[in-house]
């Protein structure tokens, strides 16, 4: 039993729930974070699984962590450094190859072999999505308003949102409301003809979600990933040195260096919850902790339908908490290299196209295909994969002259039929090798080891109902003052001193720490 | 990564000091020697010869290709006879221009543009729904300015066709040193000059660049790279896309873009011909007048070399033109921005392309222009003139 109370207590240490402890600390506030495994960071995670290799198990880019963030929790102070991925390499089963390189006539000229048009759009599809990116983006730092609500606070929101809106020239007002509801694939073919271009542009749309290219609503997520950006870059990715382990580690230390207190192996069971308001939390060992503010990082549904008693929440928010859609099909692969793959469709001279991205996703009718395997409760026999050599990039993720390679893959599915065991997982994994080894033939000659994460090993491992990544689907129907309930978008609950700071909310998943700021603000608001 | 042009093989090793600049996604020649001195002054005094192939070319063919460039551009390309050139910009819907290039009429309904830009995607698109095929010739076809006063004596050396005749924006199909090429009476500099078209192999590239050069000695003939251009087309008041106007579809707002009446492009518009893409916009404007207009700018290098010689400093003279936008202001409040500046060598005079709220351009009227004295910012007198500064008789006299 431990008697000392905290102002706030914050549980889970991903890296929204670091970065709210960070910010609540920053304001004055003694806060206690309490992650259940044995180190921070939750999916923003750097695992030495085979000795001397530095695994990505989970998370792998940068791009949407809010500048302000970095900023005023100082990151580069604790260690940050982000190295931005300089290119995407998307090889072709036919020796064909297309490339996207950081200049604008090298990427042209790329384009132009598959198509003269579509390097010409290029530019202007480029320009467009900026745009919008642009127009969207500060949308993401608002605490989402009600907009059934007459509030002043919600009224002078909405008239940010408005203002935020009506910046846009006419006809990209008209075309965010299009790409909004439309699917990627339906967009992209308005822009473009050559496939493989198509292919690769459509892949920021199908990233963490369980839709197809096809499905209305992945034009958001194409959006959604074009709003972050580095250095002013927009649509670029970046990897911080040591992964995404290092940054969480930036942040856990800027926390503690503002006075967080962080205790790791404290699995919470139970939010203590008197008379409407919470007091507390329960870990599963008996201990309890007490605090004014207790803040969760877990997704709404392990949140709401978990560590709290259900007693305490109305049937209605319970309902909107079932129904929200959190299937996943995401897995993660991690492979220790002997040596570096070589991809058959590689030119000779663009070697350097191995340190950015390397996608497969040869067309659009590929990933439609590779969700169409996976929607009924399997997985793709020919998985979409973005795959990239960290040990490229920073050579301490290997020993010298060995690599990593860390894919991202869709889709398997969560639910997956019969359930998913260490066989299935195997299964998937040889499908996954077999797979990239068509484009790279001497991939299995150079592999030490390898390691998989399904949806089923992220939920057990970093406790992310059905392993989504983004802690819920980024579709439309539960984004921003829908996310993840109507009424309860802005990081409160009906809980009273209760508070949500991780993706299930505004404004969802990725590395972007705007949950946790902009819980932070909303705590503050309440409780100065 | 950069794309060579087709005359790479007899341009390199001409290259002294490693200037090299990008041009459309290729290699391109700043200058061949230390300094562009030599090749600006060789080009309003003798001739030039300039590797224009970066140029973007579209042949244009079938039977609805006049209806078609006609619904494109916004000159009237009927006028445009066989053996006919003319130069015009092209809008978008809102009367914004998009590029600005040359149409030559090559035979019975077949047509070359040439731009700055890429523009297949825009050609296509304006071509829904006529017969007419649109093909990307760009590397197929090289291309040279042969410009100068000494132009046209250098070229009837090496071939019979009428070019004493010829006129300003006519064309001939000849050959050169067994090449077949069309040369045009056009160009980038207001100056007598050629442009001399021909395919793009190496074979026929360096026969044509070898013959020039070689018949070039006498005329004291000098390869010359873009900084000499850069001087010369803003001595002829000619614009520059990316420089002084941002093509209406790489603007990321409005307010970066231009119409042609801004630009003094108007008599480039033909009202009469039917529609065209952007006439609706480009029409209102008119009847309303423009809220901005190009004018020449002179600024005051007298004084600007007064107040560096009170430093006990000598006046930089800017030899190579600066492409950088620098506010104008009217009683200090600002009231414009100029796009490209140089010391014209030929006028003596320090030249600028100014765009100015069009209450403001008026011949004569005094604007200020900022500019360093050593470590200071300073405002300087530049007066509104018109454009052209240079236009000498040559550029379309005939023997």
């Amino acid at each position: 039993m431990n008697n000392h109370k905290y102002d706030a207590i914050v549980i889970g240490g991903g890296h929204n729930g670091l970065v709210n402890a960070a910010y609540l600390a920053k304001a004055g506030k003694q806060v206690l974070v309490l992650e259940r495994r044995h180190t921070v960071g939750g999916a923003t995670i750097t695992e030495e699984v085979y000795p001397g290799f530095k695994y990505l198990i989970a998370s792998y880019l940068i791009s949407l962590l809010r500048s302000e963030v970095i900023q005023e929790l100082e990151l580069a102070r604790h260690g940050l450094e982000i190295m931005p991925l300089e290119s995407t390499f998307v090889p072709l089963l036919d020796g064909n190859y297309l490339a996207d390189w950081p200049d604008h006539d090298a990427t042209k000229h790329e384009i132009s072999r598959h198509s003269k048009r579509d390097a010409e759009a290029y530019d202007e599809y480029s320009r467009t999505m900026r745009r919008l990116a642009l127009a969207v983006r500060p949308l993401l730092d608002l605490i989402p308003p009600d907009p059934t609500s007459v509030t002043p606070n919600d009224l002078a929101t909405m008239a940010k949102v408005k203002g935020t809106l009506s910046g846009l020239r006419k006809d990209d007002f008209y075309l965010l409301a299009r790409l909004m509801t439309m699917s990627a694939g339906d967009f992209l073919d308005e822009w473009f003809e050559s496939t493989p271009l198509k292919g690769t542009k459509a892949t920021s749309g199908i990233i963490g979600t369980f839709m197809g290219p096809r499905t209305p609503g992945t034009g958001y997520v194409l959006l959604h990933h074009y709003i972050g950006d580095i250095d002013g870059v927009f649509r670029a990715w970046g990897f911080a040195r040591g992964g995404t382990g290092g940054l969480s580690q930036a942040i856990a230390s800027a926390a503690r260096s503002l006075g967080v207190e962080i205790k790791v192996n404290s699995p919470v069971a139970q939010v203590i919850v008197k008379n409407g308001v919470a007091t507390g939390v329960a870990l599963e060992n008996g201990d309890e902790y007490f605090a004014d503010i207790i803040v969760s990082n877990a997704d709404a549904k392990r949140t709401f339908l978990k560590l709290v008693d259900s007693k305490n929440l109305p049937d209605d928010f319970i309902n909107d908490i079932k129904r929200f859609r959190i299937s996943s099909p995401a897995c993660k692969v991690n492979l220790a290299l002997d040596g570096l793959p070589e991809f058959t469709s590689l030119p000779k001279g663009k070697e350097a196209l191995l340190r950015g991205s390397i996608e497969i996703a040869p067309s659009i009718d590929y990933l439609e295909r590779a969700y169409d395997d996976a929607k009924y409760g399997g997985w793709s026999r020919k998985p979409f994969m973005d795959a990239l050599i960290p040990s490229l990039l920073d050579p301490g993720m290997a020993p010298p002259g060995k690599h990593i390679m860390s894919m991202f893959v869709e889709y398997a599915s969560s639910d997956l039929e019969g359930g998913w065991n260490e066989e299935k997982k195997a299964e998937f994994l040889d499908v996954v090798i077999d797979t990239l080894a068509e484009y790279a033939p001497n991939l299995k000659n150079i592999i030490l080891h390898k390691h998989i994460m399904t949806p089923w090993d992220l939920e057990n491992t970093f406790g992310l109902t059905a392993g989504h990544i983004f802690h819920g689907e980024l579709s439309l129907q539960q984004l921003f003052f829908l996310r993840p309930s109507p009424q309860w978008s802005n990081y409160r609950t009906p809980i009273q001193n209760f508070y949500m700071c991780g993706s299930s909310t505004h404004p969802g998943g990725c590395i972007t720490g705007a949950p946790g700021r902009n819980a932070a603000m909303a705590i503050l608001e309440d409780r100065p | 990564m950069l794309k060579s042009s087709p005359f790479h093989s007899r341009t390199a090793p001409l290259m002294q000091a490693d200037q090299w600049r990008r041009w459309a996604g290729y290699r391109a020649v700043s200058a061949y020697e230390m300094t562009h001195d030599r090749e600006y002054l060789a080009l309003r005094n003798a001739c030039v010869l300039i590797d224009v192939s970066p140029l973007c070319k579209y042949h244009i063919t079938g039977k609805d290709s006049l209806s078609f460039l006609n619904r494109l551009v916004t000159r009237d390309v009927s006028k445009c006879s066989i053996g006919g050139m003319l130069y015009t910009p092209w809008c978008n819907s809102q009367g914004k221009i998009i590029d600005d290039g040359t149409i030559a009429h090559l035979s019975e309904n077949t047509y070359r543009l040439t731009s700055a830009e890429p523009n297949l995607r825009w050609l296509e698109d304006n071509a829904i729904g006529m017969e007419v095929k649109i093909q990307d010739v760009s590397e197929e076809i090289a291309a040279l300015a042969l410009q100068g006063p000494k132009s046209r004596d250098l070229l009837m050396t090496l071939t019979d066709a009428p070019l004493a005749s010829l006129k300003y924006y006519r064309f001939v199909n000849t050959s050169i040193a067994g090449v077949p090429v069309m040369i045009s009476r056009t160009g980038y500099t207001g100056d007598l000059g050629f442009e001399i078209w021909l395919e793009s192999s190496q074979a026929s590239t360096e026969a044509v660049w070898d013959a020039l050069i070689q018949a070039g000695r006498a005329f004291a003939l000098q390869p010359a790279g873009i900084w000499a251009l850069d001087v010369a087309r803003i001595e002829a008041g000619l614009i520059m896309l990316d420089i002084d106007y941002t093509p209406a579809n790489k603007a990321m707002i409005d307010g970066q873009t231009s119409t042609p009446l801004e630009l003094g492009l108007d008599w480039a518009i033909s009202w009469n011909k039917g529609n065209f893409v952007g006439r609706k916009a480009l029409l209102a404007e008119k009847q309303q007048g423009s809220s901005v207009t190009l004018v020449g700018l002179e600024i005051d290098h007298k004084e600007f070399e007064r107040q560096h010689n009170q430093l006990a400093l000598i006046a930089p003279y800017p030899f190579t033109a600066w492409r950088t936008m620098l506010p104008l202001a009217f009683e200090g409040k600002q009231i414009g921005y100029a796009t490209c500046g140089v010391w014209s060598p030929t006028l003596k005079k320090y030249i600028a392309f100014g765009h100015l709220q069009s209450q403001f351009a008026i011949n004569g009227t005094i604007v200020t222009i900022d500019l360093d004295v050593d470590r200071y910012r300073r405002p300087f007198n530049a007066k509104v003139t018109k454009l052209p500064f240079f236009n000498p008789a040559r550029k379309k006299d005939v023997l």
